[in-house]
């Protein structure tokens, strides 16, 4: 069977401690993981030379980056002692995680074209000085003086498995030069181990990568043991981090579509908008739309989309009309559906999808279980499942008179305001409860990659520094 | 060593399962007769239906008996527990749990000397020299393994020196999730310890928990430091941990010696280290004085075979205490009788998986 195996400064190490994969439908063993020991993680992270990339310059490491990209989506590349193709990544990455295989090579996609662009994406981030700079650590941009230093001189991620996709945010992490140390999710070692040979078949030094898969303790190691890192998880994996500077924290994103009175009153034009930003990528993403606030038509909205997503069919993975994930554990399904139930079962909240489907959101079908897209409509927005996320296509539809938006959305990671007035735009803007904002008819999986995504990659490794040199006499 | 060659004979087995019920009988004898046995033993048996110094005649009659109740040893009066016969000795009360709420409590007087010495003997004098100085670097107030391992080293020849480590504190920062904290805590502890070690270079000797091991090993070279063994229990190890323990913080040279213990049942030795195993970490309890036992979590009566999990079940058998068939909060899988064990012993103990709420385990 295939076994991947711990990845220790870029050298294989097969743990005695294994956690199996198997395919979400049939359960048929997929491959063996190699799980690390906490000690382990700290044991390599403190070994780890932090100036391993400093023999590149960082249009080196660009130019390797962007060969990686390739590799990434047409080489044979190492998988253990086995080679794997991208066909054979694909399917293995649908086989363990439910999802469909469609979204796989979407989500591959959008993860090469991060890798493909990073000279833009970099250039973004760093607001587009001369990158050089960052190679000698000082010098002149735009007759300005310039010097930063490597703050992160390690880089962590603690990963999920809900969507390949957020594997585009820690790739930038290689070029700017930090040694990256990966804990994937339990269900997709597949697509870090596969940048990371792309990225070591690009040249990268394997030593300046490490892949752990571990339990709940190593990733503590990993995340006490980094200089700087990222932490994906839920409120209760994030909690006790929200006050440590070093870890940039991706949680629930509780992305919302917001309407002005004008586009309320249009709201036809603006379903299929509101629908994708729902339903794009299975609903599994933080930047999937779970709330839509309006002024006025809340329920003619929700009805609308309830109409649309009653038509969704729970398919298998390998369907090319596929637009859900499986469940492959079907407890997980199960209490997202109570859940739900619970919060219906109250005053104040309807599910207009089931009226229109006529049968329950929670399928079940042998090993798996799958939950259809679900639209509530809610009396008030203070309502139990008015701001909540779950981990297919589900939102909420409030009315919230649109003076009271800014205030009131709360924490969202994405808002796309269908808006044209400034007024309304402006408050948006100074909003701090708003990561990313879209004024306009944008649905909210639509990124720009050159942008900062719950923080800037580059500050978060690099901090600017005061510096003055006497010239040479 | 082959399996085969580490297979006790049957009559090994048969003399040490004849000793175990004879132990039985003895204890049954004594904890149940009124002249020495404790208040709460003899109260109890007041209320049975049946007398146990007639029907217990083997260790399986102990099934007899209904589960020992942890919530028995929670609270007072402790001295309910001291038996009639030892009530002039000096009694020491140890505890276990006790982050939250009543810490369970377990009168010793000496056997916590007997079984430190019983272990003594299977450490190797080439690792653990005779006359050697111990730093203890584990949990110390209340807790057996404070005066124990001073025990060891006394036994031994040593000195003991030792680190304070209040293992609730850790629990409780862990539960918050006060990271920070946590690890200040545990850089003070080892810092302490590393004090020591410079200070004191007949140190040859180490006891540690598994997480401290490893913070250790990340200042310094154990073996180079001169500790030629380590002796780690306190929490949970894994078979992996037990790999890298020997690999790479003890760097193949200091010995490691992982051991299962808790105050309510005494010390439960390691099976000598045997590749066959693949760094299983296999335990034998000290029969015929306690028994750790794998049994079915749905029938705690029936003993599970041979390589399936089960949860661990303990039952203490000496003259200062006797405790039958407790359910422990753990798993494990149950393994063969060795040469040097001719009786069962349990593999990979970890928290017991059938609780709803995790156990917070493995902290300090």
């Amino acid at each position: 069977m295939l076994h991947i195996p711990i990845l220790r400064q870029g050298q294989p190490y097969e743990s005695v401690e294994k956690t199996e994969l198997v395919h979400h439908l049939t359960g048929e063993p997929i491959a063996q993981l190699s799980l690390a020991n906490s000690g382990l993680v700290s044991r390599d992270i403190k070994r780890m030379d932090d100036t391993v990339l400093e023999s590149f310059s960082l249009a080196e490491l660009m130019a390797m980056t962007k060969k990686a990209a390739a590799l990434f989506m047409s080489a044979d590349l190492p998988l253990g002692e086995d080679s794997q193709s991208f066909d054979d990544y694909i399917g293995q990455l649908s086989a363990t995680t439910g999802m469909p295989i469609t979204y796989c090579r979407s989500n591959a996609a959008k993860i090469h074209s991060v890798l493909d662009d990073i000279d833009k994406v970099i250039a973004g981030l760093t607001r587009g000085f001369d990158l050089s700079i960052l190679d000698k650590g000082h010098g002149r941009d735009d007759d300005r003086t310039l010097s930063f230093y490597r703050a992160g001189r390690i880089f962590g991620a603690v990963l999920p498995s809900n969507s390949p996709g957020v594997h585009s945010l820690w790739v930038p992490a290689i070029a700017l030069k930090a040694p990256i140390v990966l804990k994937p999710g339990r269900e997709e070692p597949w697509t870090p181990y596969r940048l990371i040979q792309a990225f070591a078949a690009a040249g990268i030094p394997p030593e300046a990568m490490g892949f752990y898969p571990t339990g709940h303790a190593g990733a503590g190691a990993l995340l006490q043991n980094v200089d700087r890192s990222m932490l994906f998880g839920g409120r209760a994996t994030t909690r006790p981090y929200r006050d440590d500077p070093n870890v940039e924290l991706h949680g629930p994103g509780y992305s919302k579509v917001l309407l002005d009175e004008d586009a309320a009153a249009n709201w036809e034009q603006h379903v299929e908008v509101i629908a994708s930003s729902i339903l794009a990528n299975g609903g599994r993403s933080c930047i999937n739309a779970s709330a839509v606030w309006t002024p006025s038509h809340a329920r003619e909205i929700a009805d609308a989309l309830a109409l649309k997503f009653a038509a969704v069919q729970a398919l298998p993975a390998d369907d090319p009309h596929a637009e859900l994930a499986a469940f492959a554990n079907p407890a997980v399904a199960q209490s997202i559906n109570a859940a739900i139930n619970q919060g219906l079962s109250g005053q104040g909240a309807t599910d207009l999808t089931e009226k229109h489907r006529g049968s329950s959101r929670l399928v079940e079908n042998g090993r798996v279980s799958y939950l259809l897209p679900t639209v509530i409509h809610c009396d008030d927005r203070d309502h139990a499942l008015s701001n909540r996320e779950f981990l297919f296509p589900f939102a909420s539809v409030v009315e919230c008179p649109v003076a009271e938006m800014p205030d009131a959305i709360g924490p969202s990671l994405v808002v796309t305001a269908i808006t044209q007035h400034h007024a309304f735009a402006d408050a948006l803007m100074a909003s701090p409860d708003i990561d990313r904002l879209n004024i306009g008819a944008i649905p909210t999986y639509r990124l720009s990659w050159d942008q900062p995504h719950e923080g800037n990659l580059f500050e978060h490794l690099y901090r600017q520094r005061a510096f003055q040199i006497e010239p040479a006499a | 060593m082959t399996k085969e060659q580490n297979e006790p004979t049957d009559q090994q087995i048969t003399e040490a399962k004849a000793k175990l019920d004879e132990q039985t009988r003895a204890m049954v004898a004594w904890h149940f007769d009124p002249a020495s046995g404790c208040p709460f033993w003899l109260e109890y048996a007041a209320g049975l239906p049946w007398d146990p110094r007639k029907e217990i005649k083997s260790y399986a009659d102990l099934d007899k008996f209904d589960g020992f109740e942890d919530e028995w040893l929670r609270g007072g009066p402790v001295r309910r527990w001291v038996p009639k016969a030892l009530a002039d000795k000096p009694i020491y009360v140890f505890e276990t749990g006790g982050s939250t709420g009543v810490p369970k409590s377990r009168i010793n007087i000496g056997d916590f000397r007997i079984d430190y010495e019983m272990f003594s003997q299977t450490l190797n004098d080439e690792y653990f020299p005779k006359g050697a100085d111990w730093l203890m670097l584990g949990p110390t107030g209340p807790r057996r393994l404070r005066l124990a391992v001073e025990h060891l080293a006394q036994h031994r020849g040593g000195i003991s020196f030792h680190v304070d480590l209040d293992p609730r504190w850790v629990v409780k920062l862990t539960k918050q999730g006060r990271v920070r904290e946590a690890l200040e805590y545990k850089d003070h502890i080892i810092n302490q310890g590393l004090t020591l070690l410079r200070a004191h270079d007949n140190i040859r000797c180490l006891f540690t928990t598994p997480k401290l091991l490893e913070a250790l090993a990340e200042r310094i070279s154990i073996p180079k430091a001169g500790i030629g063994g380590v002796f780690c229990g306190g929490t949970q190890m894994t078979p992996q941990f037990h790999r890298f323990a020997r690999e790479e913080l003890l760097e193949g040279v200091s010995e490691f010696v992982p051991t299962y213990g808790n105050t309510l049942m005494g010390l439960a030795c390691h099976k000598p280290f045997d590749p066959a195993d693949n760094y299983d970490v296999i335990y034998h309890p000290p029969q015929p004085r306690a028994m750790v036992e794998v049994v079915d979590p749905d029938d705690y009566k029936r003993i599970a075979d041979y390589g399936q999990t089960g949860r661990t079940r303990l039952t203490t058998l000496t003259k200062e205490f006797f405790m039958p068939r407790f359910l422990e909060r753990d798993e494990a899988e149950r393994t063969k009788p060795c040469q040097a064990y001719p009786w069962d012993g349990v593999a990979n103990v970890r928290p017991f998986s059938g609780f709803a709420t995790p156990v917070v385990e493995g902290v300090y």
